[in-house]
């Protein structure tokens, strides 16, 4: 371990930044020491993103100063911090997708005008570096047709050629399957044996526990504190992110379950490339029954969700209570499955279920806006819509309860609730929701998930879909696997486990 | 939190990027050697010092509210109309056909058929593209640029070849008949004792241009149907999960803002030329688009810029016939005005959002 008289590689010291009234960092203070890997982690909204954002020169601190590696050092934009050896690994990647993986990892780097030496310098060392932290990945191969792991592999490897001593990770895992999650904590460790120093932002408590040595917990701009993580627990770190104690587990009694609400038989979506979404699906969901779809994003999850909620063409067969669903043509769309009794939490709330510049009671009437308690003569009764806005705030807990408040100036929580309460509260029989603590912090999860269980407590059917293998084991009660299209198998909660979930979840047949 | 205040966003941003532009011109009238003073006292004098002026000015006006509110109405479900000329030529038709072929009894039932069918030529002409767009995924600027050189070449046929009267040497129709003659401004305002000038082409087709500005406004934001059409502008994806149809709010949103560029043509066709004459339209299509622009698409922001525009228009022509500032200048001027209220609008709120920010943080 690193002994007293070396610098620490990082050292912040009461860095301050507001945008307008907002103190999105307020007096911040670390040190990471050399060859450590230290975990950021915090809500959304906590302040990370913008803290590694001063670091990185995308933001000027309004206060404090920044040390690497002792040295006071000055951060205007990204070209300082690569020259001060900081390497970003961003959640959502900058990469060229008909680029090769070598000319991604040049682009910006390249030594002169003609492409050539450049690109047989950059083998060379791609090759050494691959040796060095079994980082392997084929140089010629486009970045459209690998992996999502490979492309990680390929961002640290873009910031290793730009000889990086400091690698930030901004939510690394959230595109990975548990697999290559833990291949990607390997490379991390190797990274440190070879003494590099790594910042891992993430909201996920056990990635905290599994890979860093120390962690700070950040909330509301501040840091709240810095422990080494083999003196902390789990449930200490999440009672300093929200700043009580919260319940990570679901409290849940065994299902009573009723008849088939939702068939599905060979169920198949074609989309407008031509490219085959779903290949031939079958399941059912009964009363009082949460089935969780695991897998990883962009499977065919996405596109379950559209075609059952009305926005996707397939073909097939589906029935909600033994009565057959339209799944083309005119009575094919959103409005016609919510008068069946389909309500629907989509995956992606700010694109799909919300208008952010809607004011909350717009939002409140979106969908139902057809309601006839929603109408005067020709015209929409404001009036009617803002009352029963403000009665469902109050009972899902949004804050601030203001419904004139557009969807924009709420946090994911609070925009996740509106849509919750929207469709909760129609009282369907069946609730497709996607991904519904995405972005959202660890208090109103707890809130959400209480209120999905309770839906399935009064006898509705519930189809879950999420990325977060967790949240599906803590929800479910029953799993359906998903991968390139297809179902890779269903399994009762009680009877797997993580590790088989995530085999399939790649591919793996178990 | 919004930075600013609604009266800042609404009125101040506005009206300072106008400042801007106003100051832009004067250096350009400086710059050919006028006096920029001089040149807008004229403006303003020629505009709206008599009723003569104001009756030019509030012509124009209807116009571009009419036009204005077309593309509005179209903006707000992100659809971009630029075909308001060739929808307002064919609404031009409509006039010609309504006023000459039936005889009405009374001028206001010629004008209630006269909007008829003036909107119903209009909304045809735009329900094309709207139905390319929808189905084809043809994009609606092409389609509805390509339809005003069509409505273009429709109307010179129509003129030409059809409705000419036998022995007349201009392409224009025949005048209208005395019956479906509308009321000035003059013959309105006469029996309440003001004496408006008579020979100013403002008429009651001012009064159906805000009554237009009302119901608009009603549409989008008291109806569902007004609901639907913001809801696919802002979120097109969102609008599918709702089930709201991108087809039919594309049809309906691109019927209502053709069926009000056409519209216009009861103001200029029948209310002033009372003929139907080749080029009639004058350009009021494409003047919408800076109208609705400068409005922020709202209707009380289309009624405000159509009487801005309706001002350099008229001010512009009063230019042109007393000093040697040509008329291409007004072009230019009308040119700075769209451009900082339209297309420069974050220079000008930018630079205010961050005065706002640090008198708030003092204020704290």
């Amino acid at each position: 371990m690193t002994n007293n008289t070396t610098a620490p590689a990082i050292e912040l010291k009461g860095i301050s930044k507001a945008f307008g009234p907002v103190q999105a960092n307020k007096d911040i203070s670390i040190r990471v020491m050399p060859g450590t890997i230290h975990g950021i982690i915090g809500e959304n909204g906590a302040g990370k993103s913008t803290l590694m954002s001063i670091l990185y020169g995308f933001y000027k601190a309004d206060k404090g100063e920044i040390f690497i590696g002792g040295q006071k050092t000055e951060i205007p934009d990204s070209q300082a911090a690569i020259a001060a050896g900081i390497g970003m690994v961003f959640q959502h990647f900058k990469l060229v997708e008909n680029f090769t993986v070598l000319e991604n990892i040049i682009l910006g780097a390249e030594d002169g005008r003609l492409l050539k030496p450049s690109l047989a310098k950059a083998r060379k060392s791609l090759l050494e570096l691959a040796a060095e932290y079994e980082l392997n990945v084929d140089p010629d191969a486009l970045i459209e047709e690998i992996g999502v792991g490979m492309q990680q592999r390929v961002e640290i490897l873009k910031a290793l050629y730009r000889q990086a001593d400091i690698l930030i990770l901004d939510e690394p895992t959230g595109v990975l399957t548990p697999s290559e999650a833990d291949q990607l904590f390997r490379i991390l460790g190797r990274l440190r044996e070879e003494g590099k120093t790594i910042i891992l932002i993430t909201h996920k408590l056990r990635e905290i526990m599994e890979a860093t040595d120390t962690v700070s917990v950040m909330r509301r701009g501040e840091m709240t504190a810095t422990v080494k993580t083999a003196d902390t627990s789990p449930e200490e770190l999440a009672e300093l992110m929200v700043g009580r104690k919260v319940l990570l587990q679901v409290d849940k009694t065994p299902p009573t379950l009723g008849d088939v609400v939702l068939d599905v038989q060979n169920l198949r979506v074609v989309d407008e490339q031509g490219v085959e979404r779903l290949k031939s699906i079958s399941l059912n969901v009964r009363a009082g029954e949460i089935l969780g779809i695991a897998g990883v994003a962009g499977n065919g999850q996405s596109e379950l969700l559209e075609v059952l909620g009305g926005y996707a063409d397939g073909t097939g067969s589906v029935t909600l209570n033994g009565e057959a669903i339209d799944l083309t043509g005119k009575y094919s769309d959103g409005k016609t499955r919510r008068a069946r009794g389909i309500a629907h939490v989509p995956e992606d709330r700010q694109r799909e279920g919300l208008i952010m510049d809607y004011s909350a009671w717009e939002n409140t009437a979106f969908g139902y806006h057809d309601d006839p308690a929603y109408q005067s003569g020709i015209f929409i009764n404001n009036t009617a819509i803002r009352q029963d806005t403000e009665e469902k705030m109050a009972r899902f807990d949004v804050r601030p309860p203001n419904p004139r408040l557009s969807a924009k100036n709420f946090s994911g929580g609070n925009q996740q609730k509106i849509v919750l309460a929207r469709e909760i509260e129609r009282n369907p029989d069946l609730l497709l929701i996607g991904q519904p603590t995405r972005g959202v912090d660890i208090g109103a999860i707890e809130f959400i998930h209480q209120q999905i269980v309770a839906l399935r407590d009064q006898g509705k059917a519930i189809l879950l879909v999420s990325v977060e293998l967790e949240e599906i084991l803590s929800l479910s009660d029953r799993v359906a696997v998903m991968f390139d299209g297809h179902i890779m198998g269903e399994r009762a909660v009680g009877e797997t486990d993580e590790k088989e979930l995530g085999l399939m979840m790649a591919g793996v047949e178990t | 939190m919004d930075v600013m205040p609604k009266w800042a966003e609404v009125v101040l941003v506005p009206l300072i990027s106008l400042l801007l532009a106003a100051i832009l011109s004067g250096l350009v009238i400086l710059a050919i050697g006028e006096d920029p003073i001089a040149a807008l006292k004229l403006m303003i004098d020629g505009a709206l010092g008599s009723t003569y002026g104001w009756g030019y000015t509030l012509y124009y006006a209807t116009n571009f509210m009419f036009t204005g509110l077309a593309v509005s109405v179209a903006f707000h479900a992100r659809l971009f109309n630029i075909g308001g000329e060739g929808q307002a030529m064919l609404g031009g038709l409509g006039v010609a056909l309504a006023c000459l072929f039936i005889p009405w009894p009374h001028w206001s039932l010629g004008l209630l058929g006269a909007i008829v069918l003036a909107g119903a030529f209009g909304a045809v002409w735009a329900a094309v593209p709207a139905y390319l767009q929808a189905k084809r995924g043809s994009h609606i600027v092409i389609t509805t640029i390509m339809f005003n050189f069509i409505a273009a070449a429709v109307l010179n046929y129509m003129l030409v070849n059809v409705l000419r009267p036998k022995g007349a040497m201009d392409p224009a129709t025949a005048r209208f008949p005395e019956a479906v003659h509308l009321p000035s401004l003059h013959d309105i305002l006469a029996p309440i004792g003001i004496n408006f000038s008579k020979a100013a082409p403002a008429n009651v087709s001012l009064l159906v241009a805000i009554i237009a500005c009302v119901l608009v406004w009603l549409l989008i934001w008291r109806t569902k149907l007004g609901y639907e059409i913001r809801a696919y502008g802002h979120s097109e994806s969102a609008a599918k999960y709702a089930g709201i149809s991108p087809v039919k709010i594309t049809m309906i949103a691109m019927i209502i803002s053709g069926a009000l560029a056409g519209m216009m043509a009861i103001n200029n066709v029948m209310g002033e030329a009372e003929r139907l004459v080749l080029n009639a339209t004058e350009g009021a299509g494409f003047i919408g688009i800076a109208v609705a622009l400068m409005g922020r698409s709202h209707p009380l922001g289309v009624f405000i810029a159509a009487i801005l525009f309706g001002f350099l228009y008229q001010g512009g022509a009063e230019l042109a016939l007393w000093t040697s500032i040509p008329r291409e200048l007004i072009v230019v001027i009308q040119a700075l005005v769209i451009l900082f209220t339209g297309a420069l609008d974050n220079m000008v709120r930018m630079p205010l959002e961050r005065i706002f920010l640090a008198l708030r943080k003092e204020g704290n």
